[in-house]
């Protein structure tokens, strides 16, 4: 049993849920409120120093009475030690969990790519989009377990949509530097970027 | 028009205290400069079809002039849906598909998912098994660094280093192929043991090949690592510092060039590594000259291990002893009931693992590859995690680029080492 | 052909010699031949290259099965300038318009080979995220199954590719027509492209979880 877990137990008390340790791993259940208290701590509290975030990952259960978990795997290269993280959200309800990209910038990928695949929503992410998938995907969120191994529209739908996306056409806001030019941009550019539309590429003038 | 005062200045390969590149400005009077010059920033798209980007990976790069302002790195066109697949596969069913995450290291990614697969289940594999796991992903981490080294040498214009790690592949392919009669995608593994026991002559032809290929490297060390051209165009390039490689997550050669002394089979010892002679190199810098003296240095370390591999490689199974786990050989199943029961429950039904969860990370060529099982007690897990080395990797190059020239930008790419298929997976 | 007559009715000498000619050099096909031969010589190959089929093919190009015996070490990273495009490797949905803008930007004559199980069905992923075979996005001369195919089953196939286009006649020009999309933004029909797309075989097993 990692340490960490009763040092856990004795300075966030009721925020704990249950700890489980089994094959070696030390597993913490932690109230989504608290979870990014618990997460700074951990890793910038002397003694501990989880100082390297091994993965951000999600599962969801195929029995749907079971909950939503969030999973953080934490690693401290000074002692050598693991402890995983897991926060339970309803699978049927929001799925909102604070981000730790501010903790460890590894983060960022991994929050999106959890996004993406879950449809996890991480605050305080500063480019939450789509990673894996095309940003204007429109079939869900594939690794849910109501989504169909092999999608949910017919295979000349997904041909279809899938070549509509304008390969050019994702740029984020980061990219095309927006908020440093906006003011410089032409007109309508800034009327359809105002209203959401990034991926569509005019026609020239 | 708005006026605006321009300061013109070039990047130059010194750094300076902080290791910023230098910046060198150019002396101009501000008649005879246009207002307009040097204001505005060039977006161009490098990918996702492009000779340098190492699989399908776009990076769409901002420019002022020759320098990088910016570059962001779009990812998932190889995505492929392997952790949705592995839902509705048996755990030896999922071990072909991680032939196709890492396909440049392939029996590591099959020893990397059984081991997290035996974790979840209880399993002791056999000596036997243990050393010829460590000879499969010794094996591995050599011909994915001569994928590495040769195509790296290609982007820095470098050709016949190319070649020569190629043919080095080859014989290894040779003997993969007469391990498991596949070149490349080889799913050796099985949970409990491995797919077929080496053949005799693939002993010999393995310690031929250690004993030659160090002459490879040593050519290869020749030709790069005191080249002026070489030294030019990765010394002080791509630099990330100790803290900031362990923030991002990265692990692997990466990690290692940046002065953290982090490796899984020192550090967290699987497979009996604890008891391999052998040394972890460390790099100082974390520049792009750094990684390659890592990974060259790997090498080497890796014909080491092997050496040692095939001294100590016991007799015995290679399977574990248990007929609920490893299929029964075909000529018990045919005769004793028994036996073809447990045969048959197998292949309809699948190993059932137990309820619970476990996470095995091995040390890829890449950097960690961790494996997440979670299970419900049905022989399908509920979900399956590939903790992908390579795309956490990657992340981090919009902070190593910045400030670069776009040919850095190839180096820097270059000296990440991904593999789309599993950075997408 | 007009035929120049002599004063009695019967074709000059002339003529006869001018239509025998033409038809020795066109009819029985040496420039046909020729323009065929140096086709199929010196493809210059544009490698889509994915997944582990790329790795197969850069084993072929290099030293032990040498692409350069066929004429094909000089690879067009640009589409500009090639002849074939060969696709290694699986093809997701989000490359899907990639490749076409690529086949598209390609100029004719052009020929694809399909390099892989994973680029002729879609191999192992039958899942939302992959095109179940690049001909419902690009047409596709040659397939080469294998998964990964070997060097010598990719030479094969480029042989099988020499052959084709040797076969090919100079004058049909509906070989060199362009397969653009059609109305409803797709190359084939919606219900040949799902009819393709079927899994086949009689495991379901593959589609349940658990």
């Amino acid at each position: 049993m990692n340490p960490s877990a009763n040092a856990l137990q004795a300075t966030f008390g009721n925020a704990i849920g249950r700890v489980v340790d089994a094959r070696g791993e030390t597993i913490v259940y932690v109230a989504p409120a608290k979870v990014r208290d618990v997460l700074a701590w951990l890793k910038n509290t002397a003694g501990q120093d989880y100082n390297y975030l091994v993965d951000v990952t999600a599962v969801e259960y195929r029995d749907r009475e079971r909950p939503l978990e969030v999973v953080w795997n934490l690693r401290s290269l000074s002692s050598r030690q693991d402890l995983r993280i897991k926060v339970e959200l309803d699978p049927r309800g929001e799925l909102v969990v604070p981000s730790v990209v501010d903790l460890w910038a590894g983060a960022n990928w991994l929050e999106r790519e959890v996004y993406d695949m879950f449809g996890v929503t991480f605050t305080g992410h500063p480019d939450l989009r789509r990673i894996l998938m095309w940003e204007t995907y429109a079939e869900g969120y594939p690794l849910r377990k109501d989504f169909p191994l092999r999608g949910r529209y017919s295979r000349s739908e997904q041909v279809r949509q899938a070549l509509n996306v304008n390969p050019e056409g994702h740029y984020s806001m980061e990219e095309l530097a927006i908020a440093d030019a906006y003011d410089e941009l032409p007109r309508d550019m800034r009327d359809r970027l105002a209203r959401g539309e990034r991926d569509k590429i005019p026609n020239s003038e | 028009m708005s006026k605006r005062t321009v300061e013109l200045s070039v990047a130059t390969p010194g750094t300076d205290a902080q290791g910023n590149p230098l910046r060198v400005p150019i002396p101009a009077s501000p008649a005879d400069v246009d207002p307009e010059l040097g204001g505005e920033h060039l977006l161009i798209n490098l990918g996702p079809q492009h000779p340098a980007t190492h699989g399908v990976l776009r990076l769409v790069v901002e420019l002022e002039g020759e320098t990088v302002v910016r570059v962001i790195p779009h990812v998932g066109y190889l995505h492929s849906g392997f952790e949705k697949l592995g839902e509705y596969r048996h755990y030896n069913q999922i071990v072909p598909l991680t032939d196709r995450t890492d396909y440049l290291a392939p029996m590591s990614n099959n020893v990397g998912v059984v081991l997290a697969a035996e974790k979840l289940m209880g399993i002791e594999i056999t000596p036997r098994c243990q050393v010829l796991r460590v000879i499969a992903c010794e094996m591995s981490r050599i011909i994915s660094h001569m994928v590495w080294l040769g195509t790296t040498s290609i982007d820095l214009g470098a050709f016949t280093p190319f070649l020569w790690a190629f043919q080095q592949r080859e014989r290894i392919y040779n003997l993969q192929e007469m391990w498991t009669g596949a070149r490349l995608t080889t799913s050796l593994t099985r949970v409990g043991g491995l797919m077929a026991d080496v053949p005799d002559k693939f002993v010999t032809d393995l310690r031929h090949f250690t004993e030659t290929y160090p002459d490879t490297l040593d050519e290869i060390d020749r030709v790069l690592t005191r080249n002026g051209v070489w030294v030019g165009r990765t010394q002080n390039i791509g630099v990330l510092t100790a803290e900031e490689a362990i923030n991002y997550s990265l692990s692997g050669p990466m990690l290692r060039a940046s002065g953290v002394p982090w490796d899984l089979r020192k550090d967290k010892p699987y497979l009996g590594y604890e008891t391999y002679d052998f040394d972890v190199p460390v790099g100082e810098h974390g520049d792009v000259y750094d990684r390659y003296l890592v990974r060259l240095e790997e090498c080497y370390q890796s014909n080491k291990i092997l050496k040692q591999a095939l001294d100590r490689l016991p007799q015995g199974p290679i399977n574990v002893d248990d007929p609920r786990v490893i299929l029964p050989p075909k000529s018990h199943a045919m005769n004793d009931m028994e036996a073809m029961i447990y045969h048959f429950k197998q292949v309809m039904e699948g190993v059932k693992a137990p309820v619970g969860e476990a996470y095995a990370g091995i040390e890829n060529p890449k950097g960690e590859l961790g494996n997440y099982f979670v299970s419900d007690g049905t022989a399908k897990p509920v979900r399956w995690r590939i903790r992908p080395p390579a795309f956490i990797n990657l992340a981090s190059i919009s902070k190593m680029a910045e400030g670069h020239l776009l040919s850095d930008l190839i180096a820097i790419n270059a000296s990440v080492d991904i593999v789309m298929g599993e950075v997408d997976r | 052909m007009k035929h120049l007559q002599t004063v009695d009715g019967s074709d000059s000498w002339l003529t006869t010699k001018a239509q025998s000619l033409f038809e020795w050099v066109i009819k029985t096909t040496r420039l046909d031949k020729a323009v065929n031969l140096s086709r199929a010589n010196s493809l210059w190959p544009m490698p889509f290259g994915t997944a582990c089929c790329a790795i197969e093919f850069m084993a072929t190009a290099a030293s032990r099965f040498d692409l350069a015996r066929f004429g094909m070490e000089r690879q067009a990273f640009s589409p500009r300038q090639s002849d074939v495009l060969i696709c290694a490797g699986r093809l997701p949905f989000k490359l899907a318009p990639v490749i076409r803008r690529i086949y598209d930007q390609m100029p004719q004559p052009k020929w694809v080979i399909s390099m892989g199980a994973c680029a002729s069905t879609g191999g192992i992923f039958d899942n939302y995220a992959m095109v179940q075979g690049i001909d419902t996005v690009v047409p596709v001369d040659v397939y080469v199954p294998g998964c990964p195919p070997r060097p010598e089953g990719l030479l094969y196939g480029i042989l099988m590719l020499h052959k084709k286009i040797k076969g090919e006649d100079l004058f049909d020009s509906s070989l060199r027509d362009e397969h653009l999309l059609n109305d409803k933004g797709l190359r084939l029909d919606p219900e040949t492209i799902d009819e393709i797309s079927e899994p086949f075989g009689n495991s379901v097993h593959q589609f349940r979880s658990a």
